[in-house]
Parts: structure tokens; sequence; C-alpha cells
């Protein structure tokens, strides 16, 4: 069993559980006194300005911010008291989109994107659609929370599903302050169990990657590097194999900023994002080739953006009325946030996306 | 001056290059030439500069490399025992000193 670390901020009825509070604490204080540029002045610099879309490589579908877990820097807020969950309806919605995209990726996230009641329906038919790379974003401890998850690892293999997996750290005690207590244990049974049936393995087609994201107000080292570390110690510890590791940077949104602002890390941890702003970046962030889908079918220009609830700016908003032309003509909202995805190497779902 | 060290002057480092251009820039050069990764691994290249951190007490130097060392995905425990190397040294570096006043000793009291 693995205990929660805590509740979201919407059942503590805290005042960052509203996204508007969260954008006025990223445009005051040290953005709105100009002792650090916005986000919009950074890139207008570099030319940069407005961000607008390239081709459209990712369909993100968020099914729920139910999760099993609460995780410290959740920047979905999800936890078990989150009830919102994408209906049959919007499922058979996003459903006709991906039958007709020009996206090669679909990928689908949470919360625990297993507990919807209809994911392995959603899953299915998904995957009759022949889209390339098909992405689940697994939380790994949901495969042993409950014994009707148990065979979720063989429905995976069975719809060829790429597993992306979080994993802060190769130690218990790193992942469970993350996390929560029994986390690392329970995620390392899972990948055992993955791995058994062939996820992850050196020459197998059955993709297994791990997200690495920072424990604390610090930004991720080099990727390659943090691979090298990840893989030496689970195959050495555990004789675990996975083929990629994501670093993901994380943003100042939700619990990790209400994280930041209660630890008085805030503007230290801005300041480093600023400081590691990289122009090169700016154009290959996730915001260029992705759209996030929520679970009640808004589009936004990426999951952070969908938790901020900054929808698209686009006359196509829903995606019952989803027209990728017209999406792809439209300007990417920006915040202060956004030096979270152009921090040093770049960061995004995918990981990395500069040299 | 209300304060001798400030946190925030650690983002100013890179000042000293303008009063001292060339000398500024190829220390600068050096330094990131220095932690790059080599024979030696920029992991542990960093654990040796938090331990000379607090061997040399530099309050600036340990705030730059404990972070680094966090997000090179070290330890706290990894951290401690790298400490404990240069604690060592600076200990062992007192004490072997001890040799001298015990020849000292020796020569003047048999």
């Amino acid at each position: 069993m693995t205990k929660l670390k805590t509740q979201s901020l919407h059942k503590r009825n805290s005042e960052l559980a509203q996204s508007n509070k969260q954008l006025e604490i990223l445009s005051n204080g040290i953005f709105g006194n100009g002792e650090l540029p916005t986000f919009a002045e950074k890139i207008k610099e570099t030319g940069q300005f407005p961000m607008k879309p390239k081709k459209l490589e990712i369909l993100q579908i968020n099914l729920g911010y139910m999760c099993n877990q609460t995780c410290d820097h959740c920047h979905v807020d999800a936890g078990p008291d989150r009830k919102e969950i994408m209906t049959v309806e919007t499922m058979k919605q996003c459903l006709e989109v991906i039958k007709n995209t020009g996206a090669h990726t679909v990928d689908l996230t949470g919360g625990a994107p297993e507990m919807n009641p209809n994911f392995r329906w959603f899953v299915e038919e998904a995957s009759k659609a022949g889209i390339k790379d098909f992405i689940v974003r697994s939380n790994l401890t949901i495969i042993r929370a409950n014994k009707k998850y148990y065979d979720l690892p063989q429905f995976f293999k069975k719809h060829n599903v790429h597993v992306v997996s979080s994993m802060p750290h190769w130690t218990r005690g790193k992942t469970d302050k993350q996390r929560g207590e029994g986390v690392f244990d329970m995620s390392i049974k899972a990948l055992q169990e993955l791995n058994a049936i062939g996820y992850g393995m050196p020459d197998s087609d059955l993709r297994l990657d791990l997200v690495y994201n920072p424990s604390g107000a610090f930004l991720p080292t080099n990727q390659e590097n943090m691979k090298k570390d990840f893989k030496k110690a689970l195959l050495e510890d555990f004789g675990i194999h996975f083929h990629d590791l994501f670093a993901i940077t994380n943003l100042p949104i939700a619990r990790f900023l209400d994280f930041l602002i209660a630890s008085e890390n805030y503007e230290e941890y801005m300041y480093q994002l600023v400081e590691a702003y990289n122009p090169a970046a700016v154009k290959s962030v996730m915001c260029t080739n992705t759209i996030s889908i929520s679970w009640d079918g808004w589009l936004y220009d990426c999951d952070f953006n969908q938790m901020l609830e900054l929808k698209v700016d686009s006359e196509v908003k829903h995606i019952s009325e989803y027209n990728e032309d017209v999406l792809n003509d439209r300007n990417i909202i920006i915040s202060q946030h956004c030096y979270g995805c152009t921090a040093g190497a770049g960061s995004s779902c995918q990981g990395s996306v500069a040299e | 001056m209300a304060d001798y060290y400030n946190p925030k002057d650690l983002r100013k480092f890179g000042n000293i290059t303008e009063w001292s251009e060339e000398l500024g820039e190829k220390f600068f050069d050096y330094y990131g030439k220095v932690f790059e990764e080599g024979k030696l691994t920029a992991r542990e290249k960093s654990l040796i500069a938090l331990a000379v951190a607090h061997t040399e007490q530099c309050p600036y130097c340990i705030d730059a490399y404990t972070k680094d060392a966090l997000q090179r995905g070290v330890t706290k425990e990894e951290m401690m025992e790298a400490i404990h190397a240069g604690a060592a040294i600076k200990s062992g570096a007192t004490l072997v000193h001890g040799v001298m006043m015990m020849n000292k000793v020796n020569k003047l009291d048999g």
C-alpha cells in the first residue's frame, strides 16, 4: 500500500486552486515591478513573439484529474478527491478527431488515466485508428493499486501502448518524499512486471520510458547524464530496464507553485528559470506541436495552460468544433510559467527539446 | 555594508569581469572547462566542489554546489559523505602537525 502525501489544493480550498490567482502571482511581484522580464518581453528580444504553432504532431488527451496519488509537485493538482473525469460522449468526439488528425502521436494523461471507467474501451477504439505512437502516461503504482488493474501491463501490450511513467529518483527516500510512502517499492514492482512481458527491454519494441522531474526547487540537469545514472542504478539494484528518460522541469503552477511560495523559494526559482532561458528552446517547445484536450473537451496549447484554464486563442475552442487548419493558425498563449519550458535544454512531455 | 554576505550577490559573480575583463573571462573559461565531463564525471566533480566549498567555508560555494548536487540527483547521504571526506582531510591536516610537535618535544625534552 502507498500512503497519500497530501490533499489536492481544491480539497483544501486553497486560493491557489484558482487559476486566476496563480496567474496573478505569476504576473505581479518580480515580474510586475520590472525586476525580471516577462516571458513576452524575453521572446520579443529574439523576434519570437507572438509564438505560432508548427505542424501538429501530438494530441494530448487528459482523461481526468482523478489519481491514486497526490504527489507534492503535481501541476494538475490531481488526487483521489478530484472527480473531473472525461465522459464517453467527449471520448467519442476525441475518437473522431483521432481518426482524422494529421498528428502522429496520441498521448493519454491524467490524473491516472487508467482510473477513468471507460479507459480500456477508449484505448481499444483509439488504437484502431492506426496512430504511430500511442502513449499512456501511467504512474506505475496504479498497476498494483487494486486487483482490477493487475492486468494493465498485458492490456498495454495487447494494444501496443507506449508506456511513459514518472520516476523521480532511483532511491526510495527521494521518491517517497515526493510521491508518498511506499510509492518507490510499488513502482519498482510495476516496472519489473512490465519488463517481464517485454516492456523496456533492450531490443523490445514495447516502449517503456521514464519521466524524471526534480524533487525540489531546482532545475533538472543534463538529460543524458541523468539517464545514465538511472539506468545504472535501476539495473544494478533491481534488474530493471527501460528505454529513454525524459527530464522535465517543474513549472511554477498548482502544487509546485504552492510549495515554492510556502518554502520561500519562489523568487529564487523564477530567477533560475529566467537565467537559464534558452531562446533556441522556444522554437521546439511542446505548444508548437501539441494540442492539449481537457477532460471536458476544451482545447489548450499545452497541459500547463489547461491547468491555468487558458483556452486556445482560436475560433475553435472545443473538441466538438475541432478543425486542425483553423487551430493551427492561432497565437500561442503565454505567461511567466512558460519560462519552465525554455530553461536550459528546454522541457516538454517528451523531455529536453534543444541541444 | 549591512552584511558581508548577501545570497543575492551570488547572481552577480559574473560582474567581476567588468573591472578586469581579460582576467575575468579567462577565469570563467577555465572554471567552465574544469566542471565539464572529463576523466571524472561532472557529478564527481560537483561532489569534490561541495566538499571543498565546506573546507573553504564559502557560503556562496555551499549554496551553489548544494543546488548543483541536487540537480545531478546526488542524495543527501552522498553529500554528507563528501563533506566528511573534506572534513577528514582538514582535521588530518591539523593532526599530522602533531608529529612536528612530538619531534620538537623529543628533541628538547628527550
